[in-house]
This record gives C-alpha cells, structure tokens and sequence, in this order.
C-alpha cells in the first residue's frame, strides 16, 4: 500500500481534499448539479460503451442493430433506454447548472473561463443530443438530421460547405450516419475531455463562487468536500440512478420506424425537447425579411444568441464590479420565458394542420 | 484536412428522365405518392380531376420531404407548418420558393418523370 502511495502522491491528494471547504447558505443546493451533470455524463459513457458493443452505424444495419439490442441482447433494452433517457437528464441538468451559474453570477471574475468552458460544453452536450439522435436511424431523426443539417447550409458564402461536410454529403443518407457515428463515439468525446478537464481545474483552482448576496455578509459556515459534501452529492447521484431505471423500466424508449428517405416527412414531427424551442421559431420566420431569406435571419439569430450566452462574463462587466446585473436578468428571464413559450407551442399543435 | 473532410462528389449519374416502379392507374384521383427520382424524393401526385402532376419532394425551406394532402388538395410539409398549391407554388408558411416542376407523361401504363 505504501508502494502505491509513494508512486500516485497520494499524501497530496488527501491534503487537496481535506483542504476543500464548500460554503453553507440558502443557495447552496445549487452547487450539487455540476457534479449531477458529471455523473449523468459517466452514466452516458458508460452505457454508451455498451451499446458500442452491437451497433452498427450503417443505414442498412442500424435500425436493425437496435431492434436487435433491445429484443434479443440481454438487458438491452434496460441499456439502451437509460442511454435515451440519461442524454435528456444530462441535458437538463446542464441546463439547469447553466440557469443556477448565471443568476447566482459564479461568472464574475476572476471566474470567467469557468463560464466559458461550461458554456462550450452545454454546446457539445447538444451536439451529442443531435448526433445521437440520428443513430437509430429511424423516421423521426432522419427528418430532424435533415432540418438540422439544412439550417447551416443557410450561413452565406461557407454555410454549404459545412452541411457537405456534415452530411458527408449532399443528402442525409449512410454516409451521414457514419459521420455523426464517428462524431459521436470519438471526436465530441475526444473535445469534451479537453473541455471538461479545463473546467474541472478552474473549478479546482477558484473554489465555489459565494453569490453577492452571500458574499457581502463576510465570512460564513462551509463544510468539508469530503467527507461531508460528496456523501451528499452520493445521495442525489443514487437518486439519479433510481430515476433513470424507473423511466427506462417504466416507459422503455421507442424505437419508431426505420427511416424511409422515400417517404414524406410524418405529421407530428418534431425534434428533442431542447430543440423545440429552435424548432418552432422556425415556424414563424417569413419566407423572405427585407429581401434576405426568413431562415438565414433565424440562423444568425440563434448564433448572436449562442455567441451572446459564451460572452456573459466579458459583457456584464458590471457584476464583476460589484453592481447588480439588473438588465442582464431581465433579459435572461425573457429569453427563458421565450424559450418555455415556443417549446410549449411546439408541444401543443401535434401535426395540426395548416389553418 | 478540410479536403478530406470535404466528400467526393457522388458517381450516381443524375437521370434526366426516370421510369416509375408506378403503374398510372395506381394514383387514384385526388392522391399522391413520394417516388425516387435521380436519387431524390419526388411527389407524384392526381388533381381531384383527374390531372397527373410531378413535383420535386423537397421542401425549399428546410428540406424535408413534402406530401399530399388529400382533403385540401394542396402539399404539406410537416416539419415547419409549409403549405405549397397544388401547382407547387408556396401559399403559407416559411418556405422562400416553389417546388421544382417535372414533367410527367405516361406511356400505356408507365409513367415516366423527367426534368423540365
């Protein structure tokens, strides 16, 4: 034992972990979803690994290679649907750390990469929500990857290019799927260690962010990361845990019908949940604005918004200065409520027709 | 890199005139189907009365693919709410342009689609 302790340093990881302290007060519960996101993350590579084992990213073969995992392959089911359901958890509780991070203002500095990071890393959640989806190869992701590979094509001069590039070229077909396979299981893995692992240092380095509200009381209560804090953290991922296998045993994940590139898009269409809100401000972007298509000004405007989300610490200098981020919380509070209304729009019409 | 990346073009050859698996009598009055057409969806669809028409099946908004709606006799596409007439102009919703028109001929029970 002694050798081992020797070899990994194991004197200075106990001092790192005695040292941590995580701050006591009315928001403290909000510290537990970076590592609820971490550990949904765990559970979608760990899951993911498995369902590597019988998949087969082929357009002849993946439908297939699914029906097969959740009829024949023992658990398969019970696997592939705590993958389904883990990605929309993850995404949620990225969402909800994302929220939580930004009106508690943990962005301030010297916090700023922090915020950056995480900000890129709810981006390639997304991406990997997107390019998953597209992997049972069935009616409803088949549309979706059509639309979604459609709305950067719409970016002058490049926009194009990129969807060649996506699609592997210039429909959605088995080509595409190989793409987003391979973009899936290693190349948004491969960015999100890079990414996840800068911001689990800055986590490291900086400490947790008191809120300013907290902060200009001065000094308060904290306990011990460990043992104290992640026991407590333990709790709420073992309650993840026995959500994610009453979801999956409860309501198993549907498979659909294998994607027919000759068949017309299905009424009721729609894409995951997060994308709703994308999905039906589509809907209500005229053909033509001023003479520049509906969907390119759709395009820019969810880039400025993505841009915007990334750049909240170099724009809201204020919050680093001490001062209240009044307009910044306004406007997040209607972005949020445009979001929940559009996805709550998407949600009612299925397949309605045009009045 | 980004010539890799960047996919060869298809060595599909691009048809100009295709032959339907589709017998004529098949497409009933007032109804549609999605056929494949040089390696796209076409819709090839009759009038209530009794016109055969051909249309490019892709949606010129976002690329899905459009279909028939019988009961308003008009084509729909499900993605984003676009409705198109039945001589593929678009009347509502966010789609920038018509369809593409084909010509359709029928020769004894073929039809026969080709780029106009």
């Amino acid at each position: 034992m002694a050798w081992l302790r020797d070899r990994i340093g194991w004197e200075d990881i106990a001092h790192l972990a005695a040292k941590k302290e995580v701050p006591i007060h009315r928001y403290t519960v909000f510290y537990y979803l970076g590592g609820m996101a971490l550990f949904l993350f765990m559970v979608q590579v760990a899951t993911g690994i498995l369902l590597l084992l019988y998949y087969r990213p082929s357009s002849a073969e993946a439908f297939e290679s699914v029906q097969y995992i959740m009829a024949e392959v023992p658990f398969g089911w019970l696997i592939r649907s705590i993958h389904s359901w883990g990605a929309n958890l993850f995404v949620g509780v990225v969402v909800l750390h994302l929220i939580s991070v930004f009106f508690l203002k943990a962005y301030r500095a010297p916090r700023e990469l922090t915020w950056i990071s995480g900000a890129v890393l709810l981006f390639l959640t997304l991406g990997f929500g997107f390019s998953g989806y597209l992997l049972p190869w069935n009616t409803l992701s088949y549309f979706a990857t059509k639309v979604g590979t459609d709305v950067p094509a719409q970016i002058p001069g490049i926009g194009p290019l990129l969807a060649q590039i996506l699609r592997g070229g210039s429909d959605v077909t088995g080509a595409t799927l190989s793409r987003f396979y391979g973009i899936h299981v290693a190349i948004l893995p491969a960015i999100t260690t890079l990414f996840l692992g800068l911001h689990l240092i800055l986590v490291q380095r900086h400490g947790m962010s008191l809120p300013p509200s907290v902060e200009r009381r001065g000094p308060g209560r904290s306990m011990k990361f460990v043992p104290d804090f992640l026991l407590r953290d333990m709790v709420g991922w073992l309650t993840a845990v026995g959500i994610l296998a009453a979801l999956a045993a409860l309501l198993p994940w549907e498979l659909g019908r294998k994607a027919d590139p000759f068949s017309p898009a299905p009424a009721g269409i729609r894409p995951e949940w997060y994308f709703l809100s994308m999905f039906q401000a589509l809907k209500y972007f005229p053909s033509e604005i001023g003479g520049v298509p509906g969907e390119m000004i759709g395009v820019f405007l969810f880039g400025a918004i993505a841009a915007a989300l990334v750049a909240v610490p170099l724009l809201d200098r204020g919050a680093s200065a001490g001062r209240p981020s009044v307009w910044w919380n306004r406007a997040a509070v209607l972005a949020l409520a445009g979001a929940v209304a559009l996805t709550i729009l998407a949600l009612l019409p299925a397949g309605r027709p045009a009045p | 890199m980004l010539r890799y990346l960047v996919p060869p073009l298809s060595s599909e050859p691009s048809l100009s005139e295709v032959e339907l698996d589709v017998k004529a009598s098949e497409i009933l009055p007032n109804s549609g189907r999605i056929v494949p057409f040089s390696g796209k969806p076409a819709l090839v669809f009759r009038s209530a009365s009794g016109e055969l028409k051909a249309l490019s099946a892709t949606c010129t908004h976002l690329a899905c693919t459009v279909q028939y709606r019988p009961e308003r006799a008009d084509i729909w596409c499900a993605c984003h709410n676009g409705v198109y007439d039945a001589n593929g102009v678009n009347i509502s919703g966010p789609p920038p342009r018509p369809l593409t028109k084909l010509e359709v001929n029928v020769r004894g029970e073929k039809i026969v689609v080709r780029r106009v």
